[in-house]
């Protein structure tokens, strides 16, 4: 894959820039999956005003 | 992994930026909305939330007074909750900060598949693309709901939010990204799928919220969402062009 000129990680090879931005977005998605989808109760609660704000399903 | 730190490090900055500046929006546009449907829900008797036992530190409704006693037992079934005031408006500020982070790590590193984001005007762009795959297209469906709306299954919704998002974000990627027609077909098919199949929807759409509040809590949760995407977009287009030490052109992220 060639990437834009200016790229972060300038000597990365493409496989490994593939892993590394794909371990990003699952961090990613881990983090807003626990806040906004965890049925925890506590969770839910610490973060309820937000899951409203943001139309997340909640309840 | 220089390539993850610097992109965690890019995230981790625009996603604090956004997330602050989300949580002081909503502090006086969504906020102030929920709590006064958490009136309507002691009113009604309905599903209650510890924090809504004492709604009448915020409001004024004279409902709240009479049912805030009823309500209280209700605090033991559901378990820990933030105290009304100050405590709960700071876990909203770091639920909005840790959520912008996780978005903001989800937009970088989708960028940087496409080359990256070269500027704040170029991040602008992304964050509208983000606007329309978490807040447009799952909210068609699902529209924004205060405290006390009649809903349908909970994990019914989350599956059906998710897949909208997947599939709205994998039919923008190949509409911008891919220079085929079939594609481009595909791409709207892909968008407009969910919307056919449809949400999950209660079983009766009778609600105690007035139809009023409900409408200005959809306003106000769609614009405070667009400027979040916004401004998310931009500040990784800022902290990345401080990073590499370049701005790099408009053209050089749209293959």
């Amino acid at each position: 894959m060639n990437t834009a000129s200016v790229s972060l990680g300038a000597s990365v090879s493409s496989q490994s820039r593939f892993v590394q931005l794909a371990l990003v977005a699952f961090l990613g998605i881990f983090v807003m999956g626990f806040v906004g989808f965890s049925h925890i109760d506590a969770v839910h609660n610490a973060a309820h005003d937000y899951r409203h704000s943001m139309a997340f399903p909640c309840h | 992994m220089t390539l993850f730190r610097n992109v965690v490090f890019i995230a981790a900055i625009a996603g604090l930026v956004a997330g602050v500046v989300l949580a002081c929006m909503q502090a006086f546009a969504t906020v102030p909305l929920i709590l006064k449907a958490e009136v309507y829900e002691q009113a009604g008797g309905g599903h209650t939330h510890d924090h809504a036992a004492a709604p009448a530190a915020n409001a004024t409704d004279a409902n709240a007074m009479s049912s805030a006693e009823p309500a209280a037992p209700a605090a033991e079934d559901e378990g820990w909750a933030p105290a009304d005031g100050f405590e709960r408006f700071a876990f909203n500020v770091v639920a909005n900060v840790v959520t912008g982070i996780g978005f903001a790590l989800i937009l970088v590193a989708a960028s940087e598949f496409a080359g990256g984001i070269g500027n704040w005007r170029q991040g602008l762009f992304w964050g509208l693309a983000g606007f329309a795959v978490f807040t447009l297209a799952p909210n068609l469906g699902l529209p924004p709901e205060l405290p006390a709306m009649p809903a349908a299954d909970l994990t019914q919704r989350q599956i059906w939010w998710t897949a909208t998002v997947v599939a709205t974000a994998a039919g923008l990627g190949l509409l911008a990204f891919r220079k085929s027609l079939p594609l481009a077909l595909l791409a709207v098919a892909l968008i407009v799928a969910p919307h056919i199949v449809g949400a999950p929807q209660p079983d009766s759409f009778e609600s105690p919220i007035p139809e009023g509040l409900h409408h200005q809590f959809v306003v106000a949760v769609t614009l405070t969402n667009l400027v979040f995407w916004l401004v998310l977009g931009a500040a990784v287009g800022v902290v990345r062009g401080r990073l590499t030490g370049t701005a790099s052109g408009l053209r050089d992220s749209f293959a």
